[in-house]
């Protein structure tokens, strides 16, 4: 059976069809998800995508949090379906307290779309295992809120468990807390980052890269193996 | 005060009006009476005020503009032309596409970020209202000098506000222009333009016919923000002692107008509307009276019934609102309730405000008493026309006669290394990338060039590959110096920019940005650049398919440069074909492709080294540029190439410099026999562009070149980690970065 994976649409997102056609490319069956939807249509993984969802105007992520489709989400993601968020489905996630931790605006208080270089600290998460520890990947980056932070105690915490999954190389851009790029949970089935993997998995599309591609591989062999 | 209804207008005609204030002319004011047999409503007023303002009617421009559907080239993508929201043309595979740029210079400079953010908003709605979806923007941008004070508040400004809009609704922003001159100082010059794509069944013109058909406001509230925007803003010069127009700039919804733009493609997806229009200049005056003009005639319209933010508009000002993020649709009755249901679930506001009516008259009501009862066509299409006066300004030959040949050049090796240093870091030469990474240009996932590359480039058929291409380009110094040739060269340059990234140019764009056309100088400049392009795109077979006009960009009695921005589209077949400006492979060959001769009036090199501005700008030679733009395809088609940079301003050193920063690898460069160094380097001749060669494709090249006549030399190879200059100097890859990357951000963060 195909692996399918849902990609949530909110008002205001904005990568979900790079995000569903990232899953189709990695050779799963890609399913739009509605965010008045409480039902997941038995997709195996959801990914959170990229945007300005209800326009971020409160607090990035902070409205849609509460959406129907949240409710099933965080219920089963917590019974350990894999989850990833992107950028604003990161901001998503931190909000819905799966992911410690939250993104202030960018130190610089500018916008930013460049080619990022990362570091792929944690490659055992649901959707690292096709790199390995301590590759280096470059991905595009594009965001306004971007800076993350926790406190210190968290922030250690993160590092001692391993928790943080990615990590800014060649310069932080936008002031995140120990370079911090992207962490995961404990369990590793849910992994949040700023950086846009979706983004790059064409030799032709953006950045000319494809090393984005490993997220939606990852996924898939962890589906099909479990 | 008691509601100025038309009964009441018929029973006081020698009622006081204040049509000065809203901008008509004595005589404008009595055509109106004439038209109604009465003096107008208040309401009626306010309507015919705004859409006969300049930037809405045309009225100075339209007898030069005429030429643009007179002078037509034989093409056959054209699909829909000038006069709608925006034209259309054929690419193949059943796929059209629509795009067009404007101006939203005036607001910009008041509130530089609400005035580019609606900019944006506004330009992608009229792409929208074609029934496309908007897949890319670009924006050419023009401010005054780089380290004026003000730059520093309008140009982050600007900058905040195009990203701050054109992220949040999820489209690339693939390319355009950043240019200083303190000619814009006080007129900066804010273009947006944007593309969009549909199947040819898909386009939706803008009119209201047949009968009982309802007319659908939807999107936004309105509010009482941009009142009188465009015709206060657009169509006035500014004094230095004028009042604060801050209230007349548009204030933007980004997040509404990706809803609007989303519900509107699932409308058009279930084929529901049998005419759509946006709202943006000039607000309902604009859309209804324009709807029912392009369609039968007959609209009746309760105006109470539009949702508002602030209760306490009159009609008027209703009527004038620029609130943005609106559109308004024509519906058959029996889609209505399906129409309502897709606006319901994108939470985007849908009110039925009227329906087209079997008469000729526009009327529109307010709480059951009639405020407007005009012929819809007298105020959309047949305000007033003017036949200005122009005349060759007196100064004109004194400019040219001062020739820039006759400036000192460089003596020694040593100070022309210096002056490529100071060019490529001069604020127009240097990397905009500051700018350009507050941008997203990936977002959509279909991005294959942009900046800085010569023209954006994205995928609009995974399957097939197929690709549009656009470029802007506009050269203000060169168009002062000769109107008619600076805007070919804008034409030409953008035609290039296009063919060197591989695609084929098939039409055009362009957005004029002139003074005030009371001033017979302005008017001459406009008449000549307007008649420059449409003999130049006559030439190349390159249609015009629409555009817009920016009048009134001055200061006092000074105006800005003529500046005829044009905005090329090409097609590509197959986007893994494209051209990318990067000298990344070692041991490649470098070729000029063109004739180098000595042409420096208007150069970079002569503003930067001299801050001078005389001469006359490089000739033009279309023919050339034709066959240039031919090689440039084939080359790229059949895999003769891996890299082409057009040269334009700046030179040829300024292209290798940005080519070779690109690709992260040097170049050894040898000056052709019968060229010096200086020429070489900083002659800004038309028709060339610099390309790189697989050593094995080169004999296949250079026969490819011979048989068409294009002149092809080879200038050197790709190699190393500096720019060589044989014989005279080098300066290492490191040191021109810096030169190249520090301008900027130095000035502007």
């Amino acid at each position: 059976m195909t692996t399918r994976i849902g990609v949530v649409t909110f008002p205001g997102t904005l990568d979900d069809q790079d995000a569903l056609r990232a899953v189709r490319i990695a050779g799963a069956e890609p399913v739009s998800l509605w965010h008045r939807d409480k039902d997941l249509h038995q997709v195996d993984a959801v990914v959170l995508a990229g945007g300005f969802s209800y326009g971020d105007y409160l607090r990035a992520g902070a409205i849609s949090r509460f959406s129907p489709v949240m409710e099933t989400l965080i219920e089963q993601a917590k019974a350990g379906m894999p989850v990833l968020g992107i950028c604003n489905g990161f901001q998503i996630l931190t909000e819905a307290h799966l992911l410690p931790g939250a993104m202030l605006r960018n130190n610089h208080l500018h916008f930013i779309c460049r080619d990022q270089k990362l570091r792929v600290e944690n490659a055992e998460t649901a959707w690292t295992s096709d790199y390995s520890a301590g590759q280096e990947i470059s991905v595009p980056l594009k965001n306004v809120d971007g800076r993350y932070t926790a406190d210190e105690r968290t922030l250690d915490e993160l590092e001692a468990e391993g928790r943080v999954a990615f990590r800014y190389l060649d310069g932080n851009p936008n002031g995140s807390l120990r370079d911090i790029a992207g962490i995961t949970n404990a369990a590793g089935n849910i992994v949040g980052l700023m950086p846009h993997p979706e983004h790059a998995v064409e030799p032709l599309i953006g950045t000319g890269r494809t090393d984005g591609l490993g997220f939606f591989t990852s996924i898939i062999k962890k589906l099909v193996n479990a | 005060m008691s509601l100025d209804t038309v009964k009441h207008a018929a029973e006081t005609p020698d009622a006081a009006q204040p049509w000065k204030e809203l901008g008509l002319k004595e005589d404008e004011y009595a055509r109106i009476r004439e038209i109604l047999g009465r003096r107008p409503t208040g309401a009626e007023l306010a309507m015919y005020s705004v859409m006969w303002s300049e930037h809405c009617s045309y009225k100075s421009s339209k007898v030069h503009l005429k030429q643009f559907g007179e002078k037509v080239p034989a093409n056959d993508a054209m699909l829909v032309g000038i006069g709608e929201n925006a034209g259309v043309v054929d690419v193949g595979q059943g796929y059209a596409v629509t795009f067009k740029v404007e101006s939203h210079n005036h607001p910009s400079y008041i509130e530089p970020y609400q005035g580019a953010a609606t900019g944006i908003g506004g330009i992608v709605r009229d792409i929208l209202a074609m029934g496309a979806r908007p897949i890319a923007v670009v924006d050419p941008l023009r401010f005054g000098a780089a380290d004026h004070p003000d730059t520093k508040r309008v140009l982050p400004g600007v900058v905040a506000g195009i990203g701050g809009y054109g992220n949040c609704l999820g489209l690339p922003n693939i390319g355009g222009e950043v240019v200083f001159d303190s000619c814009y100082q006080g007129n900066p010059l804010v273009n947006a333009g944007c593309i969009g794509v549909m199947k040819h069944e898909d386009i939706h013109l803008a009119q209201a016919s047949g009968p009982g058909n309802k007319v659908i406001l939807y999107g936004a509230r309105t509010g009482g923000d941009g009142i009188g925007g465009v015709s206060v803003l657009a169509s006035e010069t500014f004094e230095s002692t004028g009042p604060a127009k801050r209230p007349a700039v548009q204030v933007g919804d980004p997040f509404q107008e990706k809803l609007l733009i989303e519900c509107t493609l699932e409308i058009f997806r279930e084929k529901l509307v049998a005419g759509i229009q946006d709202l943006g200049g000039a607000g309902l005056s604009c859309a209804t009276s324009e709807l029912a003009s392009a369609g039968s005639g007959g609209m009746r319209v309760e105006l109470d019934t539009v949702p508002l933010r602030d209760s306490s508009l009159s009609p008027e000002e209703i009527l004038m609102s620029e609130s943005q993020e609106r559109m308004c649709a024509i519906v058959e009755p029996q889609h209505v309730d399906r129409f309502l249901e897709i606006c319901e679930k994108w939470d985007v506001i849908a009110t039925v405000i009227g329906e087209v009516t079997e008469g000729s008259q526009l009327e529109i009501f307010w709480h059951g008493e009639q405020i407007v009862d005009v012929p819809p066509r007298s105020v959309a299409h047949d305000g007033p026309v003017y036949h200005r006066p122009f005349a060759r300004p007196s100064w004109q030959d004194a400019l040219q006669a001062d020739d820039a040949g006759k400036l000192a050049r460089p003596s020694s090796a040593a100070e022309l290394r210096e002056q490529v240093l100071k060019l490529v870091a001069s604020p127009n030469q240097a990397s905009k990338s500051w700018i350009t990474d507050q941008y997203d240009r990936f977002v959509q996932g279909n991005t294959v060039l942009a900046m800085p590359e010569d023209a954006g480039m994205v995928r609009i058929d995974a399957e097939s590959n197929l690709g549009v291409a656009m470029a802007t380009d506009g050269n203000g110094r060169y168009a002062k110096l000769d109107p008619y040739t600076g805007a070919q060269l804008a034409l030409a340059e953008s035609y290039r920019n296009v063919a060197a990234s591989g695609a084929k140019p098939l039409a055009i764009s362009d957005c004029l940005n002139f003074g005030s056309p009371e001033d017979p100088d302005v008017m001459w400049q406009f008449a000549e650049a307007t008649r420059g392009l449409a003999d130049g795109c006559l030439e190349l077979g390159t249609p015009v398919t629409g555009g817009n006009v920016s009048l009134y960009n001055q200061t006092g009695e000074t105006a800005i440069h003529p500046t005829p921005v044009v905005a090329v589209l090409g097609v590509i077949d197959d986007v893994n074909r494209r051209t990318p400006i990067a000298f990344a492979e070692e041991g490649q060959l470098l070729y000029l492709l063109g004739d180098t001769t000595e042409e420096f009036g208007g150069s970079a090199w002569s503003e930067v080294v001299h801050n001078h501005l005389g001469g006359l700008p490089p000739k033009v030679d279309l023919g050339r540029e034709k066959l240039l733009a031919e090689i440039l395809i084939s080359a790229s088609r059949d895999g003769m190439i891996d890299a082409a940079h057009d040269l334009s301003d700046g030179g040829l050193i300024q292209a290798v410099t940005e080519s070779c920063l690109r690709g992260g690898k040097g170049a050894r460069l040898v000056v052709p026999d019968g060229l010096d160094a200086f020429t070489f380097l900083f002659s800004e001749s038309a028709g060339r562009a610099v390309v790189s060669i697989p050593r094995s494709e080169e004999l296949r090249f250079n026969d490819m070149c011979g048989a068409r006549g294009l002149p092809a030399t080879r200038i050197g190879v790709v190699d190393g980690e500096e720019i060589e200059i044989q014989g005279e100097f080098s300066i290492p890859l490191s040191e021109l970065r810096t030169a190249h990357e520090a301008t900027i951000p130095a000035l502007l963060a």
